[in-house]
């Protein structure tokens, strides 16, 4: 008799509460029997040897590894600066990336120009690598539109904030891809909290059948607001995928040399027709979900002290160090081009005007509509009469 | 216990614990429930003093809790479960409308579904795109389901009790930008019927019919054209399903003149029914035509333009003036 049929029998609760049956809670994996991440650079800086995965970054030079270092150090001042000038009541919320730096800029840095990136609403390290000016990410966070670029300019889609939707965007993206007899591939990316949703289950059957070159890149930074992981799933992540029938792996995604490097091994994969992947980031949250969040209601400062060790910009500073690939005159200068950042953004946000007010019925059809078209004419003439009144 | 001053959000969790407290059937569940309680806490505490148990937090899935929750009310229990956005309830549509509305009726009413989902709606209050809409004609327009929304604090004790007794599915929509509205709650009274349309200001030119978030700007309303010496009534509608034609009949047989509003899109929306419905009901009393005022056949908008976008005073009172001007 199976173990299903077993617990099938157990006798039925009358009662809301307690029982006999083993609570969920009790099934969680144990701590200390995390499976393995894939990983190259140690949290103290050291580098270590892959097997698998050292050939996708053999040839990284230091010129490379200081452009990492770079891409980390200005995405996470663009998202501190964000983060202020949402306190000033510049912006009307923000999703910080504070912690995930390694995990977007060694994944975003594997993409190819003519690849295809689906992010969901945190990705500003993954728009800073596909060139999008960061400004342009302000728009819909300070409320002057829904959305804020052009994808197709850098092939990097719109901020999605209906969760986990995106992930069949890609995949259907990636399955007109394999049609044209593109080798480009796709990269869609999602959190932990968006694993549960049928959405993405759907992504992955569809890229699953019909091999779409799409690779799954799931930021697990442990927390869906104030839901921890265990909350969506009962087995890591990225064993997931196997069910599908595609690979998945957990990288360290603290560690931007290993989220490289096995970027870069699911994209080639996908491009040379081996069909979608599956790549669980390992990392954290270091601040709220949103600046709307309040952490302190459902977890300690504990669990934030201890990524903090891990954190990815130093631990790439002290393999630059260590390996003489950087001087005292690079990090200064970088310093003062993060200043300038900064400066730029909070100049360009605080300069960025209100929509004009006809923009409420601009785009909401490409070949127009008579109702939309008579509703902005009332509109107008509404707004309209106040002008005459001098302005009320 | 008798009559305090709570803020509407406040007035559910209240609600909640005592209905909670009085039924061990009824469970609560949604995303960030538990602990936090809920993104706006509605639900806070809830988690501390009833357990995991009663108060579940749900994987990121709304089809899963709506899913889940029709096949807990099937066994005997009263899920109460919290959408934590209007935006994203449409994960969870299909469950609503091909499964939840139906289940009583192709069971030949031998079971019930009494499962009441709350969805925090409409705008105002800065969001960005997804948190913001007033999605309620697309399930009053669903046979099966009743829908209703609360306007002040009281009724957002009262019917939330009487939604949870209720053996129909209730979408409960919560006017979110009103949570932190204070208003007085006799928790000793006994509540007139859930569907029932109430007049919440008294007046002989025009009637103001609304619900949920618009019921304010229209008692603003009110009292500004009050001062220009037109006398305006104010209906809350409370349900849009079923709608308490028989009040709004018997207001408008007294004033002759009859204006909607909601923050939902004109267009298919709500006040085209109550408009059909009052003509055809007081087409010989009607001194002028139903006008409406509400949102625009486009999306909604960002947060910078919400202000011109959704119906504020100035709106209201023009078309007063032009209902007056028949
Ligand atoms: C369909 C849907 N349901 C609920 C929400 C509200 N919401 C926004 S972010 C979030 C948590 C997302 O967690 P996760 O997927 O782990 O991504 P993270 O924000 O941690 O990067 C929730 C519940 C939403 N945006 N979309």
């Amino acid at each position: 008799m199976t173990v299903e049929s077993t617990a099938a029998r157990t006798p039925r609760r009358s009662s809301t509460s307690g029982g006999k049956r083993a609570s969920a809670k009790k099934a969680a994996p144990k701590k200390g029997t995390e499976p393995e991440l894939v990983q190259l650079l140690t949290p103290e800086g050291k580098r270590v040897k892959n097997a698998q995965y050292d050939e996708y970054v053999a040839g990284i030079t230091a010129d490379d590894l200081r452009g990492l270092y770079r891409d980390m150090v200005l995405t996470r001042r663009f998202d501190a600066e964000a983060t202020s000038l949402q306190r000033q009541g510049e912006l009307g919320l923000w999703a910080s990336l504070l912690g995930q730096e390694a995990a977007q800029i060694g994944s975003g840095r594997a993409t190819r120009d003519d690849d295809y990136v689906f992010p969901t609403y945190r990705e500003h390290g993954v728009a800073w690598c596909r060139g999008v000016d960061p400004t342009n990410l302000l728009g819909m966070f300070r409320g002057v539109n829904n959305g804020g670029w052009d994808p197709n300019t850098n092939n990097f889609h719109l901020y999605t904030i209906v969760i986990g939707s995106q992930t069949l965007h890609a995949t259907g993206y990636a399955m007109g891809v394999a049609k044209d007899g593109a080798d480009s591939a796709v990269i869609a990316y999602f959190g932990d909290g968006a694993s549960s949703q049928g959405d993405v289950a759907e992504a992955f059957t569809f890229s699953a059948v019909y091999n779409a070159p799409v690779v799954f890149f799931c930021q697990n930074n442990q927390w869906a607001i104030s839901e921890p992981t265990e909350k969506q799933t009962r087995v890591p992540l990225y064993q997931r995928a196997q069910g599908y029938g595609f690979p998945g792996v957990r990288v360290d995604g603290n560690d931007v040399l290993a989220v490289l490097a096995v970027t870069k091994w699911a994209l080639e994969r996908a491009r040379t027709g081996e069909g979608p992947a599956l790549i669980e980031a390992f990392t954290y949250r270091m601040g709220a979900h949103t600046t709307s969040d309040d952490p302190s209601k459902y977890r300690n400062d504990d669990e934030r002290v201890a990524w903090e060790a891990k954190d990815p910009i130093l631990r790439l500073k002290a393999y630059l160090e260590s390996e003489g690939h950087a001087d005292e005159g690079f990090f200064a200068e970088l310093e003062a081009e993060s200043e300038a950042l900064g400066k730029r953004v909070r100049e360009v946000v605080r300069a960025m005007p209100d929509p004009d007010l006809m923009a409420i019925f601009e785009n909401a059809y490409a070949d127009g509509h008579a109702l939309v078209d008579e509703e902005r004419a009332q509109f107008a003439a509404y707004q309209a009469s106040f002008a005459d009144e001098g302005g009320k | 216990m008798g009559v305090q001053k709570l803020p509407l959000a406040k007035a559910i969790n209240e609600s909640l614990r005592t209905a909670l407290e009085n039924d061990p059937k009824v469970l609560i569940m949604g995303e960030d429930v538990g602990k936090l309680g809920g993104v706006f806490r509605v639900t806070d505490g809830l988690q501390k003093d009833f357990g995991e148990e009663r108060v579940i937090d749900t994987p990121l899935a709304e089809s899963g809790i709506v899913g889940t929750a029709i096949g807990l009310a099937l066994r005997g229990y009263r899920p109460v479960v919290e959408i934590q956005f209007d935006g994203f309830v449409f994960p969870a549509y299909d469950q609503i409308v091909t499964q939840l509305a139906k289940m009583h009726a192709r069971a030949l009413g031998k079971i019930k579904m009494p499962v009441v989902i709350r969805i925090p709606y409409g705008g105002g209050i800065g969001a960005v795109e997804h948190h913001s809409e007033s999605p309620e004609a697309l399930f009053a327009h669903v046979a099966g389901l009743k829908v209703v929304s609360p306007s002040n604090s009281s009724d957002a004790y009262w019917m939330m009790q009487q939604a949870i007794q209720s053996n129909d599915p209730v979408i409960f929509f919560e006017p979110k930008r009103r949570y932190w509205d204070k208003s007085e709650v006799d928790k000793d009274a006994i509540p007139g019927p859930l569907h029932k349309a109430q007049v919440v200001r008294e007046g002989t030119d025009l009637t103001l019919a609304a619900y949920g978030p618009m019921v304010k700007v229209c008692l603003e309303a009110a009292a500004a054209a009050a001062e220009e010496g037109k006398s305006l009534e104010v209906v809350d509608l409370r349900s849009m399903s079923p709608i308490d034609f028989d009040t709004v009949q018997s207001s408008v047989e007294k004033t002759r003149r009859l204006v909607v509003v909601h923050e939902a899109p004109v267009f298919l929306g709500t006040g085209a029914e109550i408009a059909a419905r009052i003509t055809e009901r007081c087409f010989y009393h009607l001194e002028a035509p139903v006008l409406r005022v509400g949102g625009y056949h486009a999306p909604y908008p960002p947060a910078r333009l919400e202000e011109e976008y959704l119906p504020g005073l100035d709106r209201v009172l023009d078309t007063v003036d032009r209902s007056l001007a028949y």
